[in-house]
């Protein structure tokens, strides 16, 4: 009996102290030396501030993306061939279409989960987008960019520009009438640029618009190589990230010398996977409640026919109101045509406006004439040309995508379409334009008010029985992190206060 | 092992009750309440998920356990991290990343010095080798570009029009003088292409019946419109979207993509929107047992605007 309790223990003692976890870890970093690595991988500190999610978001929802589309591309065939169609969805019984619209309308009506995953990807990818650019705005009204993470900027704008591509090129998918015409335009598009233009629309769609390559083609790059170069940018972006380690907020002992919040392992790694989990709850409610792009009501796509909603997806929406408001400009001589009224609004403004994003950073340099390494954050107020700028910017964006619904506009508010037409002409110009002194003058005012940009907690105020008033301030919010107390680094182990009493929290192992 | 593994190590801690490893919620036994009922609920929800599938119940009941799930489950591990986890705060010190000059100056040589000479000595080899992937570069793009496409030529420039075809409907059947009432409009084809994807594309024309004698929309068009038959190509001048709407009080062909307007009774003159140019008119003829039939194609290309289009 007690030999079977020494054999026990000695096989404990063998194993030390961590027991079977540490032995293995022993026998991984005898292989790969990881164990000072990823100790300090597990004391990485996350400053707690809630504008650092919206990186997360984006990130979950490009997983929650290649999760449901793996899914999708069980069921989903790329291909022009007509078939016609019997499937369960009866209002359109008998009618021709493409082998892709056919498996679309399949996938939604007669795949057991199919429209729930169809569903989930798309408002996946419309969450995906907007998380980029909301994420895209604070790192710019933060100053997040500035040296030493320019590199991580221009790495993010263009995971913005492909995340843009592959939206589009997911959306022409179903061939369906809506998409179909989304096409047909990119393809004017196009056409539109000089010398090369119809050459390149050739060799992208195989010849003429329509002909049959073009959903075979748009598949491989929507599943295939636009993802892994998505990929392979998102692991370089959060490569960097670790590298360089987050900005900060200023405060609290907070310095350009240290990073101050909760530990990777284990705060961290739970307030995040808790986030995925409701980033993929909240796409699957979505999923579940909002539908969207019904192609079965679209039909399929024929290039002599037009569905009167001609809308495309939220992030193409600027692109359509340029489209729409720029005046039919075009010049034509020598044989030769160039149409400006296409090339000057969809392909030198976006040009224009992302090559901007790009080289902020360094405009930006030139101004201030600031080369120093920056890990603290700005208070947008504090910055007020930057912040004018972004606004600026900001609004202009925003006057352009109204501009994509100037027929739903005239419409709603009763006026002729020529009205709303000019009056979105002049309000892209004007409200920018205005928006900028605007936004310069608040950051001013800001700077100057009390306490700005600290939490604020509730004075109680009461009244005694004689009348008397008096304020007492509420106790702090409960997940405040408390700013009395002095930063520790991240301790390997904690003792227990009764058996090492007074130690001055140092232990000496022998390895 | 080797003498490094052996130095020691220090480590440092903290004592159980230091004020940063306390929970941050005021009442943990609450809150650990609070999140286990969540776990519960969330397990539930997915479970039900799994049966909802099994059974193959309605899509919103797949979305509404999933999404229930996974938010419970969420919200819990969230709750768990944030109240009942050390709430700190601990600090990281940044080392900077910049290395001293000594090893900034030994990488640069490196590279300047140590590589850059050798091609410095050997200028001949650099300059056949630089030609030689140069060379590399473009031919590789051969192959590339013929797989991807056939060249435009001069496809673009026109339709499947001829002089005498037969100007048919979707279905096929060819339009007679007698078969559109003044006001109504269709979308017609040169007769042959009305199912192939060019001649969607591409050849796709309305007819509209403007009047019932021969109709002038411009000067040097007088023969076009015979018995107030009006074709106009389909296909919008901006963008290339079909004209699919026919206001027929103001005569207008609207484009649905951005609202361009054509003036119909007019030559198809934009009136309103971004196109930029008319819409192309098809000539057309009745011939004799009174079928409509084209004069010839286009007089121009039809569609958006590109570099070669004269
Ligand atoms: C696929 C899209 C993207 C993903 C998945 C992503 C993800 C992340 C994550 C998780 C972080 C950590 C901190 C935070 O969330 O604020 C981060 C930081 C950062 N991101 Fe992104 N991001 C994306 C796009 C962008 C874009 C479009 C930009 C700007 C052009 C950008 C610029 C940055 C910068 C400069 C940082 C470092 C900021 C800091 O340390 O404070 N990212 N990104
Ligand atoms: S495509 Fe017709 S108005 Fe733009």
């Amino acid at each position: 009996m007690s030999d079977v309790i020494n054999t026990e223990r000695a096989k404990k003692q063998a194993l030390g102290p961590y027991g079977r976890v540490g032995k293995s870890l022993d026998e991984l970093d005898d292989r790969l030396g990881v164990a000072r690595a990823g100790r300090t991988f597990m004391d990485k500190i996350f400053p707690d501030h809630w504008s650092f999610m919206l990186g997360e978001i984006a990130l979950y929802s490009f997983l929650i993306l290649l999760v449901t589309g793996v899914f999708l591309t069980l069921y989903f065939i790329p291909s022009s061939a007509i078939v016609t169609y019997h499937g369960s969805y009866a209002p359109l019984d008998g009618q021709k279409m493409t082998q892709a619209f056919a498996s679309t309308v399949n996938l939604s009506f007669a795949v057991r989960g199919g429209l729930l995953m169809r569903q989930m990807h798309h408002w996946a990818c419309d969450i995906f987008v907007g998380a980029i650019v909301i994420h895209m705005a604070r790192v710019f009204f933060t100053g997040a960019f500035r040296k030493p993470r320019e590199l991580n900027w221009i790495v993010g704008s263009t995971l913005l520009i492909l995340a843009i591509v592959n939206g589009f090129l997911g959306y022409s998918l179903p061939d369906d009438l809506v998409s179909g015409t989304g096409i047909r335009i990119a393809y004017s598009i196009i056409l539109s640029v000089p010398l090369v233009g119809t050459y390149l629309a050739f060799w992208i769609f195989g010849g003429n618009f329509p002909g049959t390559i073009i959903i075979p083609r748009f598949f491989i790059l929507h599943c295939l190589i636009v993802p892994l170069v998505i990929i392979g940018l998102v692991s370089a972006h959060l490569f960097l990230l670790v590298r360089q380690k987050h900005t900060q907020f200023p405060g609290n002992g907070r310095t350009e010398k240290n990073v101050v919040g909760s530990p990777m392992y284990p705060v961290f790694i739970a307030k995040t996977t808790g986030f995925l989990f409701i980033v993929g709850g909240i796409t699957a409610l979505l999923g579940a409640f909002a539908q969207v792009n019904p192609i079965w009501q679209f039909g399929p796509y024929d290039a002599a026919r037009i569905s009167y909603a001609v809308q495309p997806d939220w992030y193409m929406g600027f692109l359509d109101g340029a489209l729409r408001i720029w005046p039919s400009w075009s010049f034509h001589g020598w044989g030769h045509t160039i149409p400006f009224e296409v090339l000057i609004p969809a392909v030198v403004l976006p040009g224009l406006i992302f090559n901007f994003v790009f080289v902020w950073p360094m405009i930006e340099r030139k101004f201030t004439k600031d080369n120093e390494i920056h890990n603290l954050l700005d208070r947008p107020s504090n910055v007020p040309m930057r912040t004018a700028v972004g606004v600026t910017m900001l609004s202009f964006l925003g006057m352009l995508f109204i501009a994509s619904s100037t027929d739903v506009l005239a419409k709603f508010f009763n006026v002729s379409l020529d009205t709303v037409l000019v009056a979105m002409r002049y309000l892209t110009v004007i409200v920018p334009i205005l928006a900028f002194p605007i936004t310069y003058r608040i950051c001013h005012e800001i700077q100057t008010l009390h306490g700005g940009g600290r939490r604020k907690t509730p004075n109680v105020v009461a009244r005694s029985a004689e009348g008397e008033y008096t304020a007492t301030p509420s106790p702090r919010y409960v997940d405040d992190v408390p700013s009395h107390l002095e930063a520790a680094p991240v301790p390997t182990y904690i003792h227990e206060e009764s058996e090492e009493s007074g130690e001055s929290g140092v232990r000496v192992v022998d390895r | 092992m080797t003498d490094e593994h052996r130095t020691p190590v220090s480590l440092s801690g903290l004592s159980s009750n230091d004020p940063r490893l306390q929970p941050a919620a005021r009442n943990p036994e609450l809150v650990e309440r609070v999140i286990s009922v969540c776990f519960i609920v969330g397990t539930l929800c997915l479970a039900g998920f799994g049966a909802c599938y099994w059974i193959d119940a309605q899509p919103w009941k797949l979305g509404a356990t999933l999404g229930g799930g996974l938010m419970f489950l969420g919200i819990g591990i969230v709750a768990w991290g944030k109240y009942l986890m050390p709430r700190g705060p601990f600090v990281e010190e940044r080392h900077t990343l910049a290395n001293s000059d000594a090893d900034r100056q030994a990488f640069a040589a490196a590279i300047v010095e140590r590589g850059g000479s050798v091609v410095q000595r050997r200028k001949l080899l650099g300059g056949l080798l630089g030609g030689g992937m140069g060379i590399f570069g473009v031919v590789v793009m051969f192959p590339l570009l013929r797989s991807l496409g056939p060249l435009p030529k001069r496809t673009l420039q026109h339709t499947d029009w001829r002089s005498g075809s037969y100007v048919v409907d979707q279905s096929g059947r060819r339009v007679e003088v007698g078969d559109l009432a003044v006001g109504s409009i269709e979308t017609v084809f040169p007769e042959g292409t009305e199912n192939s994807d060019r001649g969607q594309a591409v050849d796709q024309t309305v007819l509209i019946r403007v009047s019932n004698e021969a109709f002038t929309t411009m000067k040097g068009r007088e023969t076009w419109a015979p018995h107030g038959y009006v074709a106009y190509s389909k296909v919008c001048t901006h963008l290339g979207c079909p004209v699919g709407l026919y206001e027929q009080e103001l005569q207008l062909l609207v484009c649905p993509c951005h609202q361009s307007m054509f003036n119909v009774t007019n030559g198809a003159v934009p009136q309103f929107g971004p196109a930029p140019r008319p819409l192309p008119q098809l000539p057309l003829y009745v011939d004799s047992s009174g079928f409509l039939r084209s004069q010839s194609d286009y007089h121009q290309a039809v569609g958006p605007g590109f570099w070669e289009r004269s």
